[in-house]
């Protein structure tokens, strides 16, 4: 018996790593049938206290989602919202982040349809993880009638565009995004995971299906609590005193290589929306009064970087004929929680209130 | 046990088994089996203890453990010289591990057995002196007394006592802490978990009372009558049952003990091994630790907003506490399997059963029949003795047979419930489950004065019908036991209210 079901192992395993369904497994999902779908994608570091969990499956993480669900109502002008972990809304309730505040302003266009935001942020900063996203986001079949996207200098540098598991351990669409797009990024990048034939196996893949499985069972805990995510009872307050450092991922004043920073990434993302109408927004960062507030902005930003930085947006909006909202200096230091980057509820309300006009023209050049 | 553990001792008793098949003669093989067992007993008492904060606290608590049962078998065997230097190699090899065990303290390779660095040697030495002359003392005090050994079992009970009461144990920690030079304001009540007291106290509370009111062994008398040194302590300790039970019976145990006929091991008893020990990792770490995240607890169940998922969480509860529990019954079983012993079952699918008492028959098994044995039959046997006592008339209201079930299970489920914690939730639950059973018992009793006392014969039910029925009590019965872990799952009685109120829409 014992030798049976060691062969029976031996085949399931081979057979596996043929067909390798983990990828197709990732569209097979009861949220949006047995549960609600999540209001935003699943990411989770303390997944039994967030009932949330991150994974490194692009269509599990998009299948969970609530944009995920049915067709878009006649009614509906569909908002997708892209950003780093300010426009997921780190340490907001579902109803507080940028997408619940535009909802709950119930926004209307000029022809009369309900603006319905859809937050697709994710907590990395990358621009590659943004384009990553927005491209699947434009391919898949929502309709989207205007893409909000939040961006900030720590998602421009080179070394962040790769860095984090989601796009190492997704390198097809990644090299994919590359080929298409022209991004300055290796293909061949040693950060990217091959697996061996080993990690192809049921035995390889257990953490990524059970990473799986456990998003499907966090879902009854989102459609019983609401909560996706870890709310600690107190958290340590973005830095107001700063390091007199003024350097920024190794580059030193007075100025960025034009290499430095990956534009490339953001005329990527305006050419993966296509004909949607989309809106640039550089999000709001604190700016410090504190010790060293000369130096730097805050924990991220030395002031020279900050600077030049909102310069060449500017410029590089006005040269392309983007549309770009510079909403750096918006919220005041009592509005960020936990980050330069992070706001308070009523924070994410100043930026919606911010946002409300320059999305309800988006309806004007959209075709519903 | 996790599952670095669990490999572990299913590899020592797979060796073990194995490498018997070459002695014919099974002399050599039985002497290792029986050594081997002692040993991976007393080391898994260390290993699997669990880290504290108290300094040392996880080598004294398994120490602990091994003293005591050494106490116990002292005091109820009273042991005289030859039956001492029969018990040497014994003592000896127990001596020899803790001895080990404390010295890799100062060998950093092997260090530690235990979670946390052992305390020096100096220490260990005075703590095995007092223990040493507390066996001595045991020795000479029970000697001839043998009701006397009433009072260590009352002496186990205090202790399980002041691990299971929150604040007699946060007092014990203070206290600890104190002795340690430890901050004594940070004491709490987790400081102080003896893995696997629970069942070692019911082990030792089992043979304690079975010499006094002297069932086997016959006192005096030595092996096979008695157990040995050896085999008392690796009864106690058995590693597979150490956490979670089965709580096996000394006789039934010594009988598989020194039974020469289980090695060496034939495949189908080590296929019948393993496989059991499979269904168990896959019960516990695959269906329970699933379960787990969506199951009922004390934080969720505040946070839980809608009548259909409080529902779906107190069902993910019950279906996981039994895979979890079965689960490492399943490990237990099969690894006992494979050194030869056959632990007792402790489930019997009691979520299928069609009622209260037919599941209270087939959960937990061991833990009730060793409440039945040693508690609810005692007490029931006393009411019913028509003897008049002090506190007892001879007759009247507390001699019905109503009155009497109704004591004997009141008093028998809250004292289960109690062993899982001193708290009212415990409590609750306990009385739950006793005035369930009660419930129970009447309507059968009802039900067979109704069926005796009608002339005609019973109309006989109809197969679909009678399928009908066994179906819906099932459901009932289960039901009734998943609400019930309401009060266990939660820590206060006020929380426990705000679920039922929601489960019925409130």
């Amino acid at each position: 018996m014992l030798g049976k079901a060691l062969f029976l192992f031996l085949v399931f395993n081979l057979i596996f790593i043929l067909a390798d369904p983990a990828a197709g497994l990732g569209r097979v999902s009861a949220y949006n049938i047995l549960f609600p779908g999540r209001s935003r994608l699943p990411y989770g570091d303390h997944p039994e206290r967030a009932y949330n969990v991150s994974v490194l499956n692009l269509d599990a993480m998009f299948a969970s989602h609530e944009i995920a669900a049915g067709t878009k109502p006649a009614s509906e002008f569909r908002v997708l919202l892209i950003g780093d972990s300010s426009t997921w809304g780190w340490l907001l309730k579902p109803a507080d982040t940028l997408a619940g505040q535009i909802n709950r302003a119930r926004l209307t266009t000029a022809d009369g349809r309900t603006v319905r935001a859809y937050n697709l942020g994710y907590p990395i900063m990358s621009l590659a993880k943004d384009v990553l996203i927005l491209d699947r986001a434009m391919r898949a079949a929502w309709q989207p009638d205007a893409v909000v996207w939040l961006v900030t200098l720590e998602s421009f540098p080179a070394d962040k565009q790769l860095f984090h598991p989601l796009l190492q351990n997704n390198p097809a669409p990644t090299r994919d995004l590359i080929a298409r797009y022209g991004l300055k990024l290796d293909p061949n990048d040693p950060q990217f995971v091959t697996p061996s034939l080993l990690d192809r196996t049921i035995i390889g893949r257990r953490r990524d299906l059970a990473d799986l499985a456990r998003l499907q069972l966090y879902g009854v805990m989102w459609a019983a609590t609401g909560i996706d995510q870890d709310y600690p009872a107190d958290y340590e307050p973005a830095a107001i005193d700063l390091d007199p450092d003024d350097a920024f991922h190794g580059h030193k004043p007075p100025a960025f290589g034009d290499a430095d920073l990956a534009f490339d990434a953001l005329a990527a993302g305006v050419r993966a929306a296509g004909k949607t109408p989309l809106l640039i927004v550089n999000e709001p960062i604190l700016r410090s009064n504190g010790r060293n507030s000369d130096i730097r902005y805050n924990f991220f930003y030395p002031r020279w970087a900050y600077d030049q930085y909102r310069a060449a947006m500017i410029a590089q909006a006005t040269a392309q004929g983007w549309n770009y909202i510079d909403a750096w200096d918006l919220l005041p230091m009592s509005e960020f929680t936990n980050s330069a980057v992070h706001y308070t509820p009523a924070g994410a309300k100043l930026l919606a209130d911010r946002l409300a006009d320059a999305v309800t023209q988006l309806g004007k050049i959209s075709t519903p | 046990m996790n599952l670095t553990q669990i490999l572990a001792f299913a590899a020592l008793s797979l060796i073990v088994g194995l490498a018997c098949a070459w002695d014919r003669a099974r002399v050599r093989a039985m002497r290792a089996r029986g050594w081997v067992m002692l040993a991976a007993s007393v080391v898994a008492v260390y290993w699997l203890q669990s880290s504290s904060p108290i300094r040392s606290l996880d080598f004294w608590l398994p120490t602990a453990s091994i003293g005591l049962t050494v106490i116990v078998w002292a005091a109820i065997y009273a042991p005289r010289r030859a039956e001492w230097r029969a018990a040497l190699p014994a003592g000896a090899v127990i001596i020899g591990i803790v001895a080990f065990i404390a010295l890799t303290r100062y060998i950093d390779p092997l260090c530690c057995v235990t979670p946390t660095r052992p305390p020096d040697i100096v220490t260990v030495a005075f703590g095995g002196v007092i223990v040493a002359a507390l066996i001595a003392g045991a020795t000479l005090l029970f000697r001839g007394r043998t009701r006397w050994l009433n009072w260590l079992v009352l002496g186990v009970i205090a202790a399980f006592v002041i691990l299971k009461l929150d604040v007699a144990t946060q007092a014990l920690s203070a206290v600890l802490r104190g002795l340690n030079g430890q901050d004594m304001a940070q004491a709490s009540a987790l400081d102080v978990r003896w893995l696997g007291f629970s069942y070692i106290a019911f082990r030792l509370i089992h043979a304690l009372r079975d010499r006094v009111t002297a069932r086997p062994p016959a006192p005096g008398k030595p092996a096979p009558a008695g157990l040995t040194l050896r085999e008392f302590v690796s009864y106690v300790v058995f590693f597979p049952a150490l956490t979670a039970g089965p709580i096996d019976r000394a006789d039934r145990f010594v009988k598989d003990y020194r039974n020469t006929t289980v090695l060496p091991m034939d495949t189908a008893s080590v296929v019948a091994g393993v496989s059991r020990i499979l269904l168990g990792v896959f019960k516990k770490f695959v269906i329970a630790d699933t379960l787990a995240i969506v199951a009922l607890n004390a934080v969720n169940a505040a946070q839980v907003n809608a009548t259909i998922w409080m529902w779906v969480i107190v069902y993910a509860y019950a279906l996981r506490i039994f895979f979890d529990f079965s689960g490492y019954t399943d490990i237990a079983i099969g690894l006992g399997r494979l050194f030869g012993i056959k632990l007792p079952e402790n489930f019997d699918r009691p979520y299928l059963k069609s009622n209260l008492t037919l599941f209270w028959n087939s959960w937990h098994m061991s833990l009730s029949q060793w409440f039945r044995a040693y508690f609810f039959n005692p007490v029931t046997r006393a009411l019913r003795s028509p003897r008049e006592t002090h506190f007892l008339p001879a007759q009247g209201f507390f001699r019905q047979p109503a009155f009497i079930i109704l004591f004997g299970q009141v008093t028998t489920m809250l004292l289960i419930g109690l062993w899982h914690g001193i708290t009212w939730n415990f409590v609750v639950w306990g009385a739950w489950h006793a005035f369930g059973l009660f419930a129970h018992n009447r309507w059968a009793e009802f039900a067979r004065r109704r069926n005796a006392s009608t002339d005609a014969e019973p109309t006989p039910q109809s197969p679909v019908r009678r399928r009908v029925v066994t179906v819906l009590s099932v459901v009932a019965t289960f039901n009734f036991v998943a609400l019930g872990w309401v009060w266990f799952a939660l820590p206060s009685i006020d929380l426990s209210l705000t679920v039922f109120r929601r489960l019925v829409g409130g």
